[in-house]
């Protein structure tokens, strides 16, 4: 009886995600601090899945970075989405694959802010019409490219080169997941397994042989906050926010930090670097830190692309030693090298950070 | 018409406030309480007492800014509410009012509206790397400074097409998809919203001797300024 009961629950959080047929929608910031996500994300899908996924020039930001910093009416925010939506039924698309997760949570909010507040969508469908003589469309689904590889977690588990294994213990190497709040915390339903038992990334990491760590700040924000990190006035929110979920999974002794949220992702790497200035700690152990990667850069990795080509070398934490426990084969010569291999230099290297262990 | 009936007008204060039973579990949840002098319930319980007086002191309070928009508080209420949208309404009628100016963090709206507004209309994007200098982005390290300074050659090394024309990574958006972003922004109310803004920012920086074409200093005091 209890059983049935929690398949009753779990069947809420089950999630429609489609097969093929992709529009597909950039992340502000991923653009910025992870390029060789978003080119991974594509290559994946296309050459080693063979999806169609549409790359299209004319969407924009869905602005929710300045609508969560209260910067845009509701009624403006509305009009952009719908442009979006717009532009992927011009382009012949139903369902949209959105690489960011602010964006995934706005689409979420302005879909079930339509179905409860007709006058809303009316609203949007006007503005619309007026200021680009577009029409408005509904997707069928919306599902975060996270979702995506979580659907196809066993089809690229065939394909892996490096599973996520210790190649030194023969352990499954021990992850980190940290799923943004905007995924499922607004409405759990959209997300795979809800907001407390998200397995979207927890799927993909045990699907190709990896273990998840489960400790106490697990579900904790990693502390963007928005206008609490771009003021820099108002940046000790955010770094104390990662340093609470740090501290909470250091016993653990994590292996690697799989995100499936742009911003999550470049705070949990950048503010190791920034507590390890200000306080002097790091949470890898012998001076290092916590290595923090995309899931598409963990998908690449284990599926044998170049780590450099994933852009590994824009992390402020090295994510060498993960690369020597999988056993990955690199060249550590062309990591600070361009396209033509030319010598770009070499960024400094922190003090905090132990020197020794930093000599790739 | 009073500030309560002024709210009830945002379709978010209509859906993040049903009736708030003061359970307290959004501020056990919530990483702005454990930073912050701040307390949702609390929040929550005086916009319901609908009580002008009380509205109009959050309107001008530091108290609106601290929340981080993570919407962990909507996971948690056992009644549906979220404190997260009353938020954002109250957000939206103080900038609407003016009363924005008269709060230390409520003076950042400034800043923001320059740099992320700004990087909308002018590239198509909430953010882009000319932006991200490293002097006001020090926590971001010595390897995103030196990213920062070989940028276009970067950006190229992986597959990114930076400030170009067609698809892809950071690509110029186009001329005619930016005028229709601007036209959205006129249509929808935004550009009337950040005149706003920027005239009642004016008027605050005057009250402290900065002028109109000293506005880059008034930027970054409220930018830094903690």
């Amino acid at each position: 009886m209890k059983h049935q009961a929690k398949s009753i629950i779990w069947s809420d959080y089950q999630k429609t995600i489609p097969a093929d047929g992709f529009y597909y929608l950039r992340s502000c910031i991923r653009q910025n601090f992870f390029p060789g996500s978003e080119r991974a994300f594509l290559q994946i899908m296309q050459n080693d899945l063979g999806k169609d996924v549409f790359d299209d020039p004319k969407h924009t930001t869905c602005t929710g970075i300045a609508y969560h910093s209260d910067l845009l009416p509701f009624e403006t925010l509305q009009t952009v989405v719908a442009r979006q939506f717009a532009l992927m039924s011009e382009a012949g698309y139903r369902n949209l694959a959105v690489s960011c997760v602010t964006s995934f949570g706005i689409y979420s909010e302005v879909l079930e802010t339509w179905k409860e507040f007709p006058d809303e969508m009316e609203k949007a469908r006007t503005y619309l019409r007026k200021a680009t003589g577009r029409e408005l469309a509904i997707p069928e689904n919306v599902a975060h490219c996270s979702d995506i590889f979580y659907h196809f977690r066993n089809e690229i588990a065939a394909r892996l080169q490096y599973p996520l294994i210790n190649g030194e213990t023969g352990q499954p190497l021990k992850i980190v997941e940290h799923i943004g709040c905007h995924y499922a915390k607004m409405f759990p339903g959209k997300g795979v397994g809800g907001a407390e038992f998200s397995c979207v990334l927890s799927g993909m990491i045990e699907a190709w042989g990896g273990e998840v760590v489960d400790y106490p700040e697990r579900r904790h924000c990693c502390g963007f906050g928005f206008r609490q990190y771009l003021i820099m006035a108002n940046r000790g929110y955010s770094v104390s926010n990662s340093k609470k979920k740090f501290e909470s999974m250091e016993p653990y002794r994590p292996d690697a930090i799989i995100c499936n949220c742009p911003g999550c992702t470049m705070f949990l790497d950048k503010w190791q670097y920034t507590i390890g200035e200000l306080e002097g700690k790091t949470y890898g152990g012998e001076g290092r830190g916590i290595p923090v990667l995309t899931y598409e850069e963990l998908a690449g990795l284990a599926l044998g692309y170049d780590p450099w080509d994933l852009g590994l070398q824009m992390h402020q934490v090295d994510c060498e030693p993960l690369l020597q426990k999988m056993g990955i084969k690199y060249n550590p010569g062309l990591k600070y090298r361009g396209l033509k291999g030319e010598d770009l230099g070499k960024p400094v290297i922190p003090n905090c950070f132990n020197r020794a262990v930093h000599s790739f | 018409m009073t500030l309560y009936e002024m709210l009830q007008r945002d379709v978010r204060f209509v859906e993040g406030l049903k009736a708030c039973m003061n359970c307290g579990v959004c501020t056990a949840i919530c990483p702005a309480a454990e930073f912050f002098d701040y307390d949702p319930r609390m929040l929550a319980v005086e916009v319901q007492s609908r009580d002008d007086s009380k509205i109009e002191k959050l309107l001008r309070s530091e108290t609106i800014w601290y929340c981080g928009q993570c919407m962990s508080c909507k996971t948690r209420c056992p009644r549906g509410n979220c404190p997260g949208l009353i938020i954002n309404a109250l957000r939206k009628l103080s900038q609407e009012l003016g009363y924005f100016t008269e709060s230390r963090r409520g003076r950042q709206q400034y800043a923001l509206k320059k740099t992320l507004i700004e990087n909308i209309l002018q590239r198509g994007y909430c953010i882009h790397p000319d932006s991200l200098t490293p002097e006001l982005h020090p926590e971001q390290g010595p390897v995103w400074e030196w990213f920062f300074n070989h940028r276009e050659e970067l950006y190229d090394r992986l597959g990114a097409n930076l400030d170009k024309e067609g698809a892809g990574t950071l690509r110029k958006i186009s001329p005619d998809v930016l005028a229709e972003l601007k036209a959205i922004f006129d249509e929808s109310g935004a550009t009337a919203f950040h005149e706003k803004i920027e005239r009642y920012s004016l008027k605050k920086a005057k009250e402290i001797g900065i002028e109109e074409h000293e506005m880059e200093d008034y930027f970054m005091l409220v930018f830094t300024n903690n």
